[in-house]
């Protein structure tokens, strides 16, 4: 089986885009093409993550109209929908479709249009992976947010603050990414006192709703020199689920998706977590940095809140999480999220992270669908 | 009118119930957990509701004791006074939110509930 390379990426500006959903994958598409120096025609197989164009927009079969406007045809094409993990679940079909052998070079290209529905309708949207025991009594991906971190807080006597410094830290990061939605630093005090969205969550905890799309660009490892004279290697991808029904968890602070998707990736890339340089975590709540960071076994169990203070997790720390911003910064384009994850560990791990730049060698990216209900861990390591 | 979790074969209790349980044993008989008082794990007001759904909405996860088996479900609260720990009871409600209102088809799902009321 071979080595899978990365030799290309891209993404659009995240924000309130004009652009429709097939325009941001065109964009993102063309702009990953050019990156790696690759044609349309090349193309063997191309992925479209994406969660729901569907039901935001009425527009269906975007993979073959993609395939289409950036001729790439009669190239292989598939949707992968995973929720908001859908960019991981494309990640990994890429990485499968070159490892394989089924395909020489792999495009994956993930979007979302979303901000020309109200908040409640994408709130509902997004709410519409629940259990219809769920779905009755209201309950959204915030309110999940609300409900765990209350718990979370209140076992592992974690303060208030520790969760707005998350949303701080990774707005500073923001303002290095020219791509992200926000470009604005925040102090804890403003994010102390935001509106309160899903007690004890409030606006500065929650990302915003985003359009905007990203793509990478995979080969075989032993072809990536001919496009690129740095890239990166997949050395380990995995996903894994959790119950559909939050609450039947045992331990609501523990995503067992991220437990077992992180084990499985770390085992295939033969790497362990202190070997990680940098980290994108599914920072869709601040909650979510928190757990992800425990699941991954970044942070003992309870105590990622302390290594935030610490300024373990900040940009100049000892393991930077978030440098694009997070999810919380740079926007949430569902199907596009994950690949924007795996976008920044690439131009981290190639030395074109601008303003952003760490020291790395080894990155992992954590994509999270619905409430911890799919995961995909991506691990990621700097070539030659 | 019922709030049915499934009995499983190895002892074990869901709200809601599956065609199989965690370890993947049948269902083998049914609890109906209005008839039981739970506590409350955590809980959260959501001030930004989805179209049909009261605003705010407090919701809460509960555990259920089963003669020592516990089950957990999750719910609207009938009050915005609640903690970690009380004891509550399910309330049924024709309606816990709009049908039609939201994106899922009415005709898919039941529409009508338990909400979760302090005892104390």
């Amino acid at each position: 089986m071979p080595d899978v390379a990365v030799i290309g990426a891209s993404m659009t500006k995240f924000g309130r885009r004009e652009e429709w959903v097939l325009e941001l994958l065109a964009e993102a598409a063309e702009a990953c093409l050019e990156d790696a120096g690759v044609e349309g025609t090349d193309l063997d197989h191309l992925y479209v993550s994406n969660m729901a164009s569907g039901e935001f927009e009425g527009m269906t079969g975007i993979p073959n109209a993609l395939a289409h406007d950036i001729a790439a045809m009669p190239a292989y094409t598939q949707r992968v929908d995973q929720t908001s993990s859908s960019g991981g679940a494309g990640t990994y079909a890429a990485w499968q479709s070159v490892a394989s052998g089924a395909s020489d070079m792999t495009l994956l290209v993930g979007a979302e249009k979303m901000t020309h529905r109200s908040t409640g309708e994408s709130t509902d949207i997004i709410a519409s992976v629940t259990h219809p025991v769920e779905y009755k009594h209201g309950v959204t991906l915030p309110s999940f947010a609300g409900l765990t971190a209350r718990l979370y807080l209140d076992r592992f006597d974690a303060p208030r603050e520790s969760l707005a410094k998350v949303a701080v830290k990774n707005h500073e990061n923001g303002t290095r990414n020219p791509h992200a939605q926000f470009q604005k630093e925040i102090d804890v005090e403003t994010a102390m006192s935001s509106p309160m969205v899903a007690d004890p969550l409030r606006l500065y905890d929650f990302c915003p709703i985003t359009d905007g799309s990203a793509a990478m660009l995979f080969c075989p490892a032993d072809l990536a020199r001919e496009y690129a004279d740095e890239y990166a290697v997949v050395s380990g991808v995995a996903g894994a689920t959790d119950t559909h029904v939050v609450h039947e968890r045992a331990d609501p602070t523990t995503m067992g998706g991220v437990v077992d998707s992180g084990r499985a990736a770390y085992e295939m890339a033969g790497l362990d977590p202190e070997d990680v340089d940098v980290a994108e975590l599914h920072d869709m709540f601040t909650i979510l940095e928190f757990l992800q960071m425990e699941g991954l076994d970044l942070a003992p169990k309870g105590e990622a809140w302390k290594e935030m203070d610490r300024g373990t997790t900040a940009i100049d720390g000892e393991l930077p999480i978030n440098t694009s911003g997070g999810l919380k910064s740079k926007g949430h384009p569902l199907g596009a999220s994950g690949v924007g994850q795996g976008y920044e560990i690439y131009k981290q791990l190639v030395g074109e992270a601008g303003d952003r730049q760490v020291d790395a060698e080894v990155g992992l990216a954590c994509n999270v669908g619905g409430f911890g209900n799919c995961v995909i861990t991506t691990i990621m390591e700097a070539r030659p | 009118m019922t709030m049915e979790a499934y009995r499983y074969g190895d002892g074990s209790i869901t709200y809601p119930g599956h065609p199989r349980g965690p370890d993947g044993s049948e269902p083998v008989g049914t609890v109906d957990l209005s008839e039981y008082t739970a506590e409350v794990v955590t809980w959260t007001t959501s001030h930004a509701t989805p179209p049909g759904v009261r605003e705010p909405n407090t919701l809460a996860i509960v555990e259920f004791d089963v003669d020592g088996t516990p089950v957990r479900a999750i719910g609207q609260v009938t009050t915005d006074d609640v903690e970690i720990g009380d004891e509550v009871e399910p309330v049924h409600v024709d309606e816990l939110r709009e049908p039609g209102a939201g994106i899922r088809e009415p005709a898919s799902q039941d529409w009508d509930g338990y909400r979760f009321e302090p005892t104390g």
